[in-house]
């Protein structure tokens, strides 16, 4: 089901949790709510499910304002970072709960109910652990129960708050995998909420970016990565480097020295000139690049990563080079950037 | 090594005495024995120490696990007091209570003048008994169930909501089940707690023979009148059940905590 939120604005006491945040995630869609913390990605999502109510604003489900109706009535699912599983039920009542507390005329019948939670618990991959009880699972099965109970009561939208979060790295990488093909078979709209920028990017048909309640950008992973339209949204997805320019007759300077990149149209004046450690070339030259001298260089698997000392300024970058490419203390390296972006202060 | 001072502990500081009282009530033969355990006075004091302590506990735990939950979820003003009265059953001497609780609710006293009207006396019947164990019990229903009550994340109560339970669902299906392990042995121990309490009921309880008389004042009762024998039957007679229904008790709590995973 499609989800329209619409000017919602959530206030804890005094403090601005979301300020006038505006989202349509279209149905059947994975999308990731991504932000370090305190951004608000885990109060919107909590807003949606009903489970806080908005200070003003509004939350469509389709046609349908939600933001009236309780938690119990938007028939939402919701996995919890630290599974929130019922642990005096086997995994089986767990996953029947919802269908089971039903009042009578909309519960299915018995065999119905067990039915149906035997499809999910074989599609979580947990067929023949049905009658354990959640201290006897791992951490990453007990997740895959909480998204089995979740997708029992056929939610109208499924809601995932860090639902990795609390797993080792190699678990984590797995579930990831596995959530997407879950995703792509049973094709509900999904919500879910990470500080990992890797699993966003490589879980999600679009991420939402967000800092200090408010979103910063709404796209595609390669949208997000390769253009991003703020500050922060370069800084927080992958590696950046910052520097301070000038810019004069569309063209980029470093204190007294052009750098070889023209940006036609900008205004002259400082700037920030923002780019990725692996967006460079090398070059031989003295004129029309940075130049910088190596303070410290790291080989990483398969790329050389290389810090340095900016000459003309007090800037300091780090830049990827190919691991046959060396680079000894002290040494001069000069490079341009091949794929920047300019951000005024 | 630990399990060595363990055991020697525990044989000297309960099974020495406790197989005195054995080897004692031994020497008395079965049939005299049989004799003084079935003595109507005996069987009425016993009944009334079991039946009243096992009504306390059950008061116990209604209001002790709701008392438990106000003081785990709720903030208002002077809860680290409210808090801190719960222990002081714990710390005050028993007859003490005794005395103040027979001040309240003798026919005269403030609580029992409002009583008398409706007919109903407390002090000096069963009901007063029951009263005296309420307030001793109570401390021992709290301290056991508000620690695994402040474990419950409250997210287990938001994924109950999310799938579509109310209130009520949610704990009487989620939260009271998660607690019965607990809930269980704040039972047991308030309930052992009321079969051997002495010096608040001989106060409140008027000590009627047949009517009001608990099991450890008749023990010494018969002390006073150098009657051992009827002294020891009567105390093996009360480890014998106790020891019994405290077994069971824990027996299901071992069995529901296995299976719940508490402290794992």
């Amino acid at each position: 089901m499609e989800v329209r939120v619409q000017n919602i604005r959530k206030e804890f006491g005094r403090f601005p949790a979301l300020n006038d945040v505006s989202l349509d995630i279209r149905s059947g869609e994975l999308i990731a709510l991504l932000g370090p913390s305190g951004s608000g990605k885990t109060t919107l999502l909590r807003l949606v499910a009903g489970l806080e109510t908005p200070t003003d604003g509004t939350i469509y489900f389709g046609d349908e304002d939600a933001s009236r109706k309780t938690v119990q009535q938007r028939n939402i699912g919701f996995v919890f970072q630290h599974y929130a599983l019922f642990r005096h039920m086997t995994v089986l009542d767990n996953v029947s709960f919802g269908l089971k507390i039903r009042p009578a005329g909309r519960r299915p019948s018995t065999a119905d109910i067990r039915r149906r939670a035997m499809e999910l618990i074989d599609l979580v991959q947990l067929s023949g652990l049905e009658k354990r009880y959640p201290a006897q699972l791992s951490g990453g099965q007990r997740q895959r129960v909480a998204l089995a109970r979740a997708m029992a009561v056929e939610p109208n939208v499924l809601l995932l708050d860090e639902p990795f979060g609390a797993l080792d790295a190699q678990v984590r990488k797995e579930l990831r995998r596995w959530l997407r093909e879950i995703h792509d078979r049973t094709g509900h709209t999904t919500i879910f909420v990470t500080h990992d920028q890797e699993e966003a990017l490589e879980l999600a048909d679009r991420v939402v970016v967000m800092s200090k309640g408010q979103i910063e950008q709404v796209g595609t992973p390669d949208e997000i990565y390769d253009a991003p339209i703020s500050p922060f949204v370069f800084g927080f997805i992958g590696q950046s480097n910052i520097l301070p320019v000038r810019v004069e007759n569309g063209q980029l300077w470093i204190e007294d020295r052009s750098i070889g990149i023209s940006a036609p149209g900008e205004d002259d004046g400082d700037a920030q000139l923002y780019f990725r450690p692996h967006d460079i070339e090398l070059l031989d030259g003295s004129g029309g690049c940075i130049a910088g001298l190596v303070t410290a260089s790291r080989r990483v698997a398969g790329t050389r990563h290389v810090e340095l000392d900016i000459v003309a300024s007090q800037g300091k970058v780090e830049i990827e080079l190919p691991p046959e490419k060396t680079a000894t203390d002290r040494s001069r390296i000069a490079f341009r950037p091949t794929r920047w972006k300019l951000f005024r202060n | 090594m630990a399990l060595g001072v363990t055991l020697s502990w525990l044989i000297l500081i309960i099974l020495i005495p406790l197989s005195g009282l054995v080897w004692r009530s031994s020497v008395l033969g079965w049939s005299t024995f049989w004799a003084l355990a079935t003595d109507e006075r005996t069987v009425n004091a016993l009944r009334i120490s079991f039946g009243t302590a096992f009504a306390a506990a059950l008061v116990n735990v209604v209001f002790g696990v709701i008392l438990a939950w106000v003081l785990v979820r709720y903030r208002f003003p002077g809860k680290r007091i409210v808090d801190a009265m719960v222990d002081l059953p714990f710390a005050l001497p028993t007859a003490v209570a005794g005395i103040a609780l027979t001040t309240l609710y003798a026919p005269n006293g403030w609580i029992g003048s409002l009583l008398a009207p409706l007919g109903i006396k407390v002090a000096f019947t069963p009901l007063g008994i029951v009263i005296a164990l309420v307030f001793v019990g109570l401390p021992f229903v709290v301290r056991t169930v508000q620690p695994i009550m402040e474990e419950i994340d409250k997210e287990v109560e938001e994924a109950a909501a999310t799938l579509g339970a109310n209130r009520f669902q949610t704990i009487s299906r989620v939260l009271l089940p998660g607690l019965t392990p607990a809930v269980l042995t704040g039972f047991a121990l308030a309930f052992a707690r009321g079969v051997g309490e002495y010096g608040s009921v001989i106060f409140i309880a008027g000590n009627l023979p047949y009517v009001s008389e608990i099991a450890p004042l008749l023990i010494v009762i018969r002390l006073e009148e150098f009657n051992y024998p009827a002294a020891t039957a009567i105390a093996a007679v009360m480890l014998v059940i106790s020891f019994v229904m405290l077994f069971v008790i824990n027996m299901i709590q071992a069995w529901s905590r296995r299976r719940y995973g508490y402290g794992t």
